[in-house]
This record gives structure tokens, sequence and C-alpha cells, in this order.
């Protein structure tokens, strides 16, 4: 824990609805604690602002523990921060020095419209997840847990996979914008369950489908996904999911 | 259909023994046809575990859903903050456990404030969530034989919990969430995000529609149903700091009880033991380590007070591990309230740790000597790295610091047996309503009741009401009650934008925060309570004079939303302080200082508060009317709880 105020620089995106066009604006904050989180100095900034009559900066946020997937912030240049595996809320200010500056934006893609500011439409993300990416069972009174035994290899694979948490931070770090790490990671958690065998050809057709209409492009094994996955999912999500993919191709008639 | 017969709430619990009551309930509720089932619309605000759990199952039924969220996508309510586990007492491990072992559990770790009927319903649904989950490819924990891991939690001597490494509530909403999503697809559902509702719209005193806020584009909208579902989470951010989400909000809930839907037990507030502590003005929340840390970590502060020397420079024997010593059974894994309130004990002595004195040590030394680091890393991984993020310490090296937090409220909007409010055709699911935790709710149990809730509560006991509403007349958005409703919203959404005062949001939040924390937090008293009611009042008047809320109604505007949720609060919290007030004993997470042991023990006080008080609202300028459902046991005996 350090006592040390800092002086930050921001350069923050601006923008009024989706039809305007934006603008970095710049801010300087001097009183920066280094136990902040980043959201917190963003608090601090538009408590500032509004007690000075000027608009605040909208950004999404909502757990702020690294969880819900909300908070989309690019900081220069990179989607969710500096600190790998860490959700932007989770980034702290210690992770900076006095003086540095700091651009800030939101995710960026075709896919993902801005509504304001920093805040963006990620809609296309649950009409992915609505295509495909569940077992097909209704509630009522399935088999005992224990019924069907799962190797632990499998189970533990398939929970690194469900670990994403759709911020779409893949999509923002992107040259493509390609929402393919996201989209594998269920495509592969499901077919390392016994549960997801039954649908699992139908389940990866539809949903990379769906992932190109949306207007996400294609991967060129950039890995820059990798790289900033707040959840850490491997890209062997993205070989997973291609495999199945050409494999329900060869075989769906 | 009256809640209320001869001022007395009737719960509906159904006669019978204790083991028969669902099914023999479930046997006499009224069925709705498939073909019947189409022509009904059924609102559902919210999309955690109970939302999301409820909305799928009874789409997947054949009703029409609608389903309302704040975020913009369902899949980041609050559930999905959840770290530790699931209960379920499918007694695996073979060490004793059965369903009225965690129904009594349960009931013994809420204080004895619980129905029976509805606690043992949820430990006899327990098993079936269980089941739901892994078809859905939930992945749980597995031992290397491919079957379920269970470990063990505050409150209960069994393992029973299941649980996916630290983020098990991810892990379950994800599951309801695809099943959403599965409704979504099929058209059976339709999704809302980035809607908050406003107020509930009565016709003829049933719930009929609700109006929200656009939250993209700032207009209200309308929407009928024949019945509305309330699975909107609880209201710990009264308090400013919490665990909670920062837009998790009591505001559904407050309208609907100023409407007529009761207010039951608001002052019950779990409060957290094992918090990442305050460090500066600037937090905006707290975060919590997962009370499964309570397994391997030992608790302890030093034996004297203000010992400033780095907790690896305190000898063994100057160390107090406070709860071992007080409750040699149970150990570090005490009910929450009790870990808590002692945590609170030594700090008021003078024993806190760390720059601000308002914390005690979570060491894992001991484990880590005795199983590894890296089996003590395998179980807490995860949760050992959110804390060094947060922190910036090591735990694997330095003790963790901890503080209690507010986590979850016990209290809620009242409700039957069959999840409905007092008011017809508005019912309530998970942690919006008051009804399985008493007094105190155990760890791995608010995942247990969201999803016990909404799989298998509602999607039996709304069909009864739509049963007896099949003939009813079907309401569009252009009835008069939708004007109305619609106009009070707006109007009230532009008194607060026209103050343009010198305050932020925050700053009053901040203020409610305080009063609530120092006199209705973990430790209450009639002089601070009354003090606060009037606190609050006050806050209140001076919120609607110098409010400064930026920007306007009709566009996306954060701090809007955060306003109007602020102005509920204010309301609420003088609620729960006179719920405080009123309960003048001591029970699970309300402790009353005036009903203490010697020792410091909370003293129930069974023959004038073995009841559950509901508050029914009487108008803004008149005290709230005040209703008793008494709780009674007929299959086990109130003890005084005893964890030593």
């Amino acid at each position: 824990m350090s006592d040390q105020i800092m002086t930050i620089h921001l350069k923050i995106w601006k923008q009024n609805d989706p039809g305007s066009s934006g603008k970095l604006v710049d801010y300087t904050m001097d009183d920066v604690n280094p136990d902040m989180s980043f959201l917190e100095m963003l608090d601090w900034l538009n408590e500032r602002l509004m007690n000075e009559g000027k608009e605040p900066i909208e950004f999404d946020h909502d757990c702020r523990e690294g969880i819900c997937g909300s908070c989309n912030l690019v900081l220069n240049g990179m989607a969710h921060g500096p600190e790998p595996g860490t959700a932007v809320c989770q980034l702290h200010m210690r992770k900076y020095k006095d003086g540095d500056t700091i651009v800030v934006e939101p995710w960026r893609a075709k896919a993902f419209p801005i509504i304001k500011d920093l805040v963006v439409d990620r809609y296309a993300f649950d009409r992915i997840m609505a295509a495909g990416g569940y077992v097909s069972v209704n509630t009522g009174a399935p088999a005992d847990a224990n019924a069907l035994p799962v190797n632990k290899y499998d189970a533990d694979l398939a929970f690194d996979y469900a670990a994403c948490i759709g911020c779409g931070a893949c999509v923002a770090a992107c040259p493509n914008s390609s929402a393919s790490l996201f989209t594998g990671a269920k495509v592969s958690q499901l077919a390392h369950l016994p549960q997801g065998t039954p649908e699992r050809k139908r389940r990866v057709v539809k949903m990379v489908d769906k992932m190109a209409e949306e207007g996400f492009g294609d991967c060129s094994n950039y890995a820059e996904c990798e790289a900033v996955c707040p959840a850490e999912i491997s890209i062997t999500a993205i070989a997973e999911m291609r495999r199945e993919y050409a494999k329900a191709l060869s075989e769906i008639v | 259909m009256t809640a209320t017969k001869n001022g007395i709430l009737d719960s509906k619990v159904p006669e019978g023994d204790l083991k028969d009551k669902w099914d023999n309930h479930k046997k006499n509720l009224r069925l709705v046809n498939p073909a019947n089932k189409r022509k009904f619309t059924v609102l559902v605000v919210g999309t955690g575990l109970a939302g999301a759990s409820a909305a799928a199952s009874l789409a997947e039924l054949g009703y029409n859903v609608k389903v309302f969220c704040i975020q913009d996508s369902a899949r980041r309510a609050h559930s999905i903050a959840a770290q530790g586990g699931i209960n379920a007492a499918k007694n695996y491990p073979n060490d004793g456990d059965s369903i009225w072992r965690l129904f009594h559990d349960t009931i013994k770790g809420g204080d004895y404030r619980s129905r029976e009927a509805n606690v043992y319903r949820l430990a006899q649904v327990s098993n079936n969530i269980i089941d739901q989950c892994v078809a859905q490819g939930v992945p749980f924990a597995r031992e290397y034989g491919g079957l379920l891991d269970n470990r063990s939690f505050g409150g209960a001597q069994v393992s029973r919990t299941f649980y996916a490494r630290g983020q098990t509530g991810q892990q379950l909403l994800l599951g309801a969430y695809s099943a959403l999503m599965r409704q979504v697809h099929t058209g059976k559902v339709e999704m809302l995000a980035r809607r908050e509702m406003l107020d509930l719209v009565k016709i003829d005193g049933k719930a009929r529609g609700i109006v929200v806020r656009n939250l993209t584009t700032g207009e209200i909208e309308r929407y009928a149903g024949d019945a509305v579902l309330l699975c909107t989470g609880g209201y710990g951010n009264v308090y400013y700091l919490s665990t909670n989400a920062k837009n998790s909000n009591a505001s559904a809930i407050w309208r609907c009880y100023k409407r007529g839907a009761q207010f039951a037990n608001p002052s019950f507030t779990q409060i957290h033991p094992t918090c990442i502590p305050v460090s500066g003005k600037y937090q905006s929340k707290l975060t919590l380590m997962s009370e499964s840390l309570r397994n391997d970590g030992r608790v302890w502060v030093s034996k004297t007070k203000n010992d400033k020397r780095h907790p690896t420079e305190i000898p063994e024997e100057e160390r107090d591990y406070f709860l071992e010593r007080r409750y040699p059974s149970f150990g570090n894994l005490v009910p929450r309230d009790v870990a808590s309130r002692n945590a609170k004990y030594v700090c008021d002595e003078g024993r806190g740790v760390g720059k601000t004195g308002l914390a005690v040590y979570l060491d894992f030394r001991d484990a880590i000597n005795n199983y590894g680091a890296d089996t003590i890393k395998g179980k807490y991984g995860n949760l050992f790295a959110m804390y060094e993020k947060i922190t910036g310490e090591n735990p694997y090296e330095v003790p963790m610091r901890i503080f209690p937090a507010v986590h979850f409220t016990m209290g809620g909007l009242w409700v039957d047996y069959n999840l409905s409010s007092t008011i017809p055709g508005l019912y309530v699911l998970g942690e919006a309503n008051f009804a399985d935790h008493g007094g105190n709710r155990l760890g791995a149990s608010a995942l247990m009741q969201g999803l016990a809730d909404g799989y298998y509560v509602i999607p039996n006991t709304l069909g009864d009401y739509l049963a007896e509403n099949l003939h009813a007349e079907k309401i569009d958005t252009n009835h008069i009650a939708f004007d109305e409703v619609e106009k009070e919203a707006t109007d009230r959404i532009h008194k607060l934008l026209n103050v343009k005062g010198r305050k932020t949001v925050l700053d009053f939040h901040r203020e409610l925060g305080d009063i609530m924390w120092d006199n209705v937090g973990m430790s209450r008293n009639k002089k601070d309570l009354q003090k606060a009611i009037t606190a609050i009042s006050e806050l209140r008047e001076e919120y609607w004079k110098d409010v400064n809320i930026p920007g306007e109604s009709a566009t996306y505007n954060k701090y809007l939303e955060y306003a109007l949720r602020i102005a509920d609060y204010m309301e609420l919290g003088e609620l729960m302080a006179r719920d405080a007030l009123d309960r003048e004993e001591s029970c699970g997470g309300h402790f009353r200082e005036e009903f203490q042991t010697e020792d410091g023990e909370a003293v129930r006080d069974d023959e004038n508060f073995s009841n559950v008080t509901s508050w029914e609202f009487q108008g803004d300028d008149k005290e709230p009317l005040k209703n008793v459902e008494p709780i009674e046991f007929e299959f086990v005996t109130p003890t005084q709880r005893s964890y030593k």
C-alpha cells in the first residue's frame, strides 16, 4: 500500500449518441490514490465534473469484481488495460506512474455499436448464445447428477472454457473483430461434456454461422484475444471450434 | 383472495406432515392446459438465478414470457458473482447428511425465524437443482473417479456444498441464462435488456403490468401481463458500501411496497465476515472473499491492543485465534453473523489490524504447511489472485486482512408459501423475497433458494393463480391505469432532474450509508435506531432540495438511474431502522445490544418475537402499519443457537 498521490492525464472518448461522431477529450486528475481502482478514478472524475456543472462520462460497470463482464475499456490500445488476466474494474492505479497519460476508449467493432461515450451495445453476443449455446434440456427431473461420471480432465477443461465472462475484449482486441474466442469457449465447454454431445454438431454450425451473420470477422490467428482475455481463455478454444465445425459440416447432410 | 385473515397474515402453508406438504400441495394446485398457457403473458423482472430460471421454466411450459434486466445482457445479473457454492442434501460424501439435516441446519442457522414448510421444501428440491444443473452442462468440480466433489461451509458439520472453483454463481447463472436464451430462440421469451422497472400497474387490485425506463433511450415503456414476477435481488446497497454490484437496487420491490405489497423483516441484513477491508474514501464497493476460505484459513488478531508489528513477526503465543477460542466445536466455521460480530468486537477493543484498525487476519500459514501451497492454490487460487490484485499483497506469504461487509438481505417482500406477495398476481422470488433464511442465511444457500424458487416452485404455484384467472379480462397498455402510473413515474423523474442542487447523488448515498452502517449495522440499540430514523428523514428532505443530477431524461443517463434508486433507498433505510427498533430481541444478523448474554451472545425472545414482521405502506407522511405472521414450530424445537 502506498500513500503517494499521483497525477494522471486522461484522454477519454466522448460521443453523444450512436449517430454522432466522437472525439477524445483531455482531463487531468491530480489526486489519484494508487489503491484506487481505475473505475473508482473515473467515479472520482465524474464527481468533479458534475460539481463543475459538466457532463459526466458514461461507462458500463456493475459487479466491479471481474466477473459480470460489463466493463469494457480500452486503455492505451489494450482491451482491459495492461494487467494480464484482469478486467478493467480490477485494475488498480498502483500499476501506473505519476504523470502517466492514459487514452480511454470503448470496444470498437462493427457488431458492437456505441450507445454513448464508452458504453457499447453487445446484444450480438446474446444472439450467438441463443443460436445454440446450450444443452436443450427442460426443467424437470433429469437423472441423478452422479449417474454420468465425467473424467476430471474433461470437467476441468470444460470449466476453463466456461469461465468466459462475455465481456467482448476478444472482439475489441482482434484486428478482424472476430468473436471466435467467445464462441469457441462455449462450443468447447459443451464439446468436452457428455451432456453436450447430442447437439454437438448442430450447435457449432449454428453458433459459428450466427457469429458471421452478426458482422464479426473471421479468425486469422493473431491471438490478441487470448492476450487480453480477463478469464484467460486459451485460443485452443478457437482451434477446437474450427475442428468441431469442419467435422460437423462434413457429417451433417 | 386476501393475504390477511383477521389481521394475521396467511402463509397458506399446506396441512400435513412436513415431509408431505409440498407433494400434497402440488396435487391440489390447479393446472392450466397447454392450449391455455399460450394465452397468458408473464412479466419477469430480473435475470439472476431466480429470474432466469423462472423465465426459462415458464416458457418451456408454454407461457409467453417477457423478461427485463437492467444490464446489457441477462448474463450479468449479480448472481454471477457468487463464489463459494450451492448446498444440496445429496449425501454423496456419506457423512450423515439428509433432507432433514439440511432443513434443520437452515432453520437453526436462520435463528428460528423462517417457516418450517418453506425451508423443508427448499431442502427437498435442493437435490433436483444439482441434477438439473449437471444436465445443463454446468461444470461442477469433480473427483478423479468422475463424480461430483463437495466441500463444507459455515453453519454445517457435513460437506454438502457443490462448487465450480470459486465461480459457482457464474456457472449456475450461465446454466440458467443458457436455458433462457434457448427460449429466446424459440420465441417464447422476449428479452428486454437495459430496462429498469419504475412502477407496478395494478388493475382491480391485481398486478397487471409494469412501467419501465428504457435505459438506452430514456423512453418510458409499458408492458401488460397476467402476472408479474419480481426477481430483482436484495437491497444491501442501502449501506452504500456492500458486496452487491453497483447497479443492484431495491427500486422494483420498493415501488411495489408503495403499491401495497408488504415488506417483511426489512432489518434482517447479513454482514459477511470475509471481505477485503476498505482502503479509502474513494472506495466504491467491497469485494467478498468466499466463506469457503474459512475451511483452511484461521482467523486471528494480536492479544495486545494496537500491535503494530508485521503479522509474521507476532509469535504464536501472542496470537488470539478468537473464533477457535470462543467456539471450539465450530471454530472458524461458525455462521456468518457470529463470525462478523466477533470481528467487530476485537476491532472495538483496539485489536484490529492494518492501517485502519478495521480488519482481522485470515491466515493460511498452517494450511500451507500442512497441505502444501499447491493444494491451497488448487482450492482457492482465483480468490488469492483476486486478493492480491485488489490489495497488492501476496496472501501465500502475508495473512489476508478481512473485515465484515454487507452482503445479503434476508428481508424482502412478504410472500406466502406460493411465493405470492400481498398483491394478487405479484410474485417475488430469490433474494427479493423474505422467505427462507430467517434471521441469517447460511453460506451456499442463496443460490439454492434462487434456483428452487425459479426452477421448481413458481412453475407449479403460478399455474394455480393463472387457472383462477383464466377468464379475466385481457388488459392492454392503453388502459387508464397505465396512463396514471406512467405520469407519476415521469413526474418523479422531472422533479428530481429539476432540483439542480449542489450535492451529487454519491454524496447523499455515502451519507445514507454511514447512517445505516453506524446505526442499523452489525450491532444496534434503541437510541441509535431512533437517531437513524430522524437522520434519514432529514437527509431525504435535503435530497429532494439539493441533489444535482446531470443531463436529461430522454437519453442514456447513468446518474439519473442512480438518483432514482437512491431516492428509494432513502425511504427503505428508514423502514429498516423502524423494523430493527421494533424487534426487541437479538436474532441472527439482527443484534440488539440490549438483548445479549454476559459474554455477548445473542438473546432471542421466542415468546414475543417468534414471528415475521410485515410492514404495510400507509402513505408518504404516515407511519407504516405493522402486521405479523406467527412463526410456529411443529417439527423442530427452537433452541438457543450454540456453536460452542
